[in-house]
Formats: structure tokens, C-alpha cells, sequence
């Protein structure tokens, strides 16, 4: 059995260890709802926007754009979005995991743009390239950065760089549920866009377009990943203050747990301690006398 | 015959602006364009210019940089990248935009790109414009 000194001693440093989460839990449940509101806040313009493309697309028939198909790049790009910190769970892991195990973004043709330190390293281990690191911007995301990544994406995609552009994020449905989604912004998918607006959209009038569809497509597209990726990243920072006050939730009640079985310990080693030294002088008054 | 409809301004931030308008007006690239209710349904990209939202007896001002508008009979949607009531705006950062832009402009720089260049001035201009 562990000597007393050696239990008070781990007691203590489990103790600041929970001391430690459970200020942790709180910091991230303050910040979970700040980015909460700020990701629900973004919604509508999103939504507006998926609606109007979708009209769009629907009504404009099999209008060849350059967005709409494959471009001539053999790579592929994905945004990975993560966090700069760990200790959220599996929250990053997911994301590497994810990118890793889909079919279509294998190590050696994928060019990645990290946003978040933590998947940027995970995905280096795993041999992917990193084209740009961005990680700077999930502390704090802002629209404008959605749109800068945006028109760096488009720049190569117009190039020939890069064929087809994925994000991966992961999507906040509540506190404790996140999904790890990968999404194909480029080339748009129109299959997808056409499917869901077909279940119970209302039938539009006949919309004009000014100067024409083409050159409002080409004006729409980009906002419209613009307007995703800044979805995805503020939804990335809800889940990633979610995963972390479960994570952190969970530590300091395991952190308790130990404590509880520690002092029960401590406690019989204390009483075995005085045990023997009773029966010690009790035995040296005996030999005495 | 309706002599109001709906007017809502969304940002990806938050929702700019909703309410019953008379009439809005505009810039897109193509020109400056003002909606009454039952314009034919119209799809346009939005250039940098004021936004003057006539409400009843009082129209309000606000900057609108870029983004689309969406026109149905009866509904209006402007998806705006940037839109700033006249309080939230920095005239002072503006007026600085201003020269920096026109510097640029005037300055003969072989590798200076012009149009990021124009597109900084008119944004200043169009802030500028609001300041009365």
C-alpha cells in the first residue's frame, strides 16, 4: 500500500488539476455561448443566400459556367478547419480523422489550407501538403477573412491549381452534439442544391437578371463560399468551446472521482499508521513491565 | 395595389435592417435603380453607393459596399457584405482612405493595382457621403 506522504501528495495534484478544468469549463461555457449567438446570428444571410442560389440554378437550366464544372487541376484543395488549442475532446482528431479516411482527398494529390494549428499539425504527420495556414483567424474569424480565403481559392482554381475545393468543419448542432462535416464548395454541386430545392420550395416567378445570369453567377458564387466559410468557422468555434466544456466537464468529475477513492485510501492508511504504532508501544510497555 | 413592401437587409453578421418600405434606392453595376413595389422580379450585383430606404415620411440613409439584391414584387432582399448606418461609420478613418486612395491613384506606380485602388476610393466616397 501507498505510503500516506505519497497519497497527500497525488491528492494535491489531482486536486489543482480539477482546480484547473473546472475553471477551464467555465471560461469555455462563457465563450460557447458568446460564439452561439454569433453563429446563429449568421444564419439568415446564409440561408438567403442558398436560397437564392438555388433558384438560381434551378431556373437557369444547364448553363455552363466555369464554376459549375470540374476545373482542369488535378489537386484538390480542402479548408480544414480546427482550433489553436487542445484539450477540447476529439474535436480536432475528428477533423484529421475525417479528412484522412475520405476516398477523395488522399495525402498525395490534396493541398490543404489549415485553419487551426491543431489540424494543420495532425494533418502534416499524415503527409498531407499545407498550401496556406491560416490559423491566426479562428481566434477571432471575420467575414473579411472568409472572403480573402475565398478569392486566394478562386485565384488557383482559375489557374488551374486546383480542381476541386472541399471544407471541412465541424457543424454545431447543439451543446453536446458536433458533426465533423466535409462539404464540396467547388465544383458547385448542383445535384445537391436541385434536390432540397425540390422538396416543398416555393415555384418563383420568372426572375431577370441584370446585366445577365452569367455575370451574377459569377458574382454569387464566390460570395456564397465567402458566406460558407464563415458559417463553417463560426459554427467551428461553437463546437470547438462545446467539446471542450464536455471534455473539461468530464475531467473534473473524473478528477473528483479519483479524489473521493484517494481520500478513502488515505484514510485507512492513516488508521493503519496509528493501528501499528498502538500495538507498538502497547508491546514496548509490555516488555518494559 | 400595395404602396408598401418589405425591405430587409441581411449582412453576415446580423440582420441589417427589416421593415415596410415605399421605395429604396440603390447603385448596382449596371446604374443607379430605385424599387417600388411590383418592380418585376429582378436579380442584380451591388455596387458601392448609399442606400436610401424611403420609409413612410422619413427616409433613411445607410452605406451599402457590396453584395446582391434580390427584387421580388413584393419583397426586397439585399444580401450586403458590408452596410453601416451613418453613426457607425469613422468619417475621420474615411477621409483618410480618401487620400491614401487618390495617392495611390495619381502616384504612376508600374505594379499598382488600379482597381483595388478605385474600389478603396469609392467605399471612402461613399462613407464620405453620409457625413451630412
Amino acid at each position: 500500500m501507498a505510503s500516506m506522504r505519497d497519497i497527500k501528495r497525488r491528492r494535491a495534484s489531482i486536486q489543482s488539476t480539477g482546480q484547473i478544468t473546472k475553471a477551464m469549463k467555465l471560461v469555455s461555457t462563457v465563450k460557447l455561448q458568446k460564439s452561439r449567438t454569433k453563429a446563429e446570428s449568421s444564419k439568415p444571410y446564409f440561408n438567403q443566400m442558398y436560397g437564392t442560389i438555388a433558384a438560381m440554378l434551378e431556373r437557369s437550366g444547364n448553363m455552363d459556367h466555369k464554376y459549375l464544372c470540374t476545373g482542369e487541376g488535378g489537386k484538390k484543395a480542402v479548408i480544414a478547419i480546427t482550433s489553436n488549442r487542445g484539450l477540447a475532446g476529439g474535436y480536432n482528431n475528428n477533423i484529421v480523422k475525417m479528412i484522412v479516411a475520405s476516398p477523395e482527398l488522399n495525402a498525395g494529390d490534396t493541398k490543404v489550407y489549415a485553419i487551426g494549428r491543431k489540424g494543420r499539425d495532425g494533418l502534416v504527420r499524415k503527409g498531407y501538403e499545407i498550401a496556406e495556414d491560416y490559423s491566426e483567424v479562428i481566434d477571432e474569424p471575420m467575414y473579411q477573412d472568409a472572403s480573402d480565403l475565398t478569392a486566394v481559392l478562386l485565384e488557383s482554381f482559375g489557374k488551374g491549381e486546383i480542381g476541386e475545393i472541399y471544407l471541412a468543419y465541424t457543424s454545431f448542432k447543439n451543446t453536446v452534439v458536433h458533426i465533423p462535416k466535409l462539404i464540396r464548395l467547388l465544383p458547385f454541386d448542383r445535384e445537391a442544391v436541385e434536390a432540397e430545392e425540390s422538396n416543398g420550395e416555393k415555384a418563383q416567378a420568372l426572375m431577370n437578371y441584370e446585366p445577365n445570369a452569367e455575370a451574377v453567377l459569377d458574382q454569387i458564387i464566390p460570395k456564397y463560399m465567402s458566406s460558407l466559410i464563415y458559417g463553417a468557422l463560426l459554427e467551428a468555434v461553437a463546437s470547438e468551446n462545446g467539446a471542450r466544456m464536455t471534455a473539461m466537464d468530464s475531467a473534473t468529475n473524473n478528477a473528483e472521482e479519483m479524489l473521493g477513492k484517494l481520500e478513502i485510501q488515505y484514510n485507512r492508511a492513516r488508521q493503519g499508521s496509528i493501528t501499528q504504532e498502538l500495538t507498538e508501544i502497547i508491546a514496548g510497555a509490555n516488555a518494559i513491565s | 395595389m400595395a404602396d408598401v413592401m418589405k425591405l430587409k437587409v441581411i449582412t453576415p453578421e446580423k440582420q441589417f435592417y427589416e421593415g415596410e418600405v415605399a421605395m429604396v434606392e440603390l447603385t448596382t453595376t449596371e446604374g443607379q435603380i430605385g424599387i417600388y413595389p411590383n418592380h418585376i422580379p429582378l436579380t442584380a450585383v451591388v455596387a458601392p453607393g448609399l442606400l436610401k430606404i424611403h420609409e413612410k415620411g422619413e427616409v433613411k440613409k445607410t452605406s451599402l459596399m457590396a453584395g446582391f439584391i434580390t427584387i421580388m414584387p413584393d419583397l426586397v432582399t439585399i444580401m450586403a457584405e458590408v452596410a453601416e448606418w451613418p453613426e457607425e461609420i469613422d468619417f475621420k478613418r474615411a477621409e483618410e482612405a480618401r487620400t491614401r486612395a487618390e495617392r495611390r491613384l495619381s502616384s504612376n506606380d508600374a505594379d499598382l493595382d488600379v482597381l483595388r485602388a478605385e474600389m478603396a476610393l469609392k467605399r471612402a466616397l461613399v462613407r464620405l457621403e453620409l457625413k451630412h
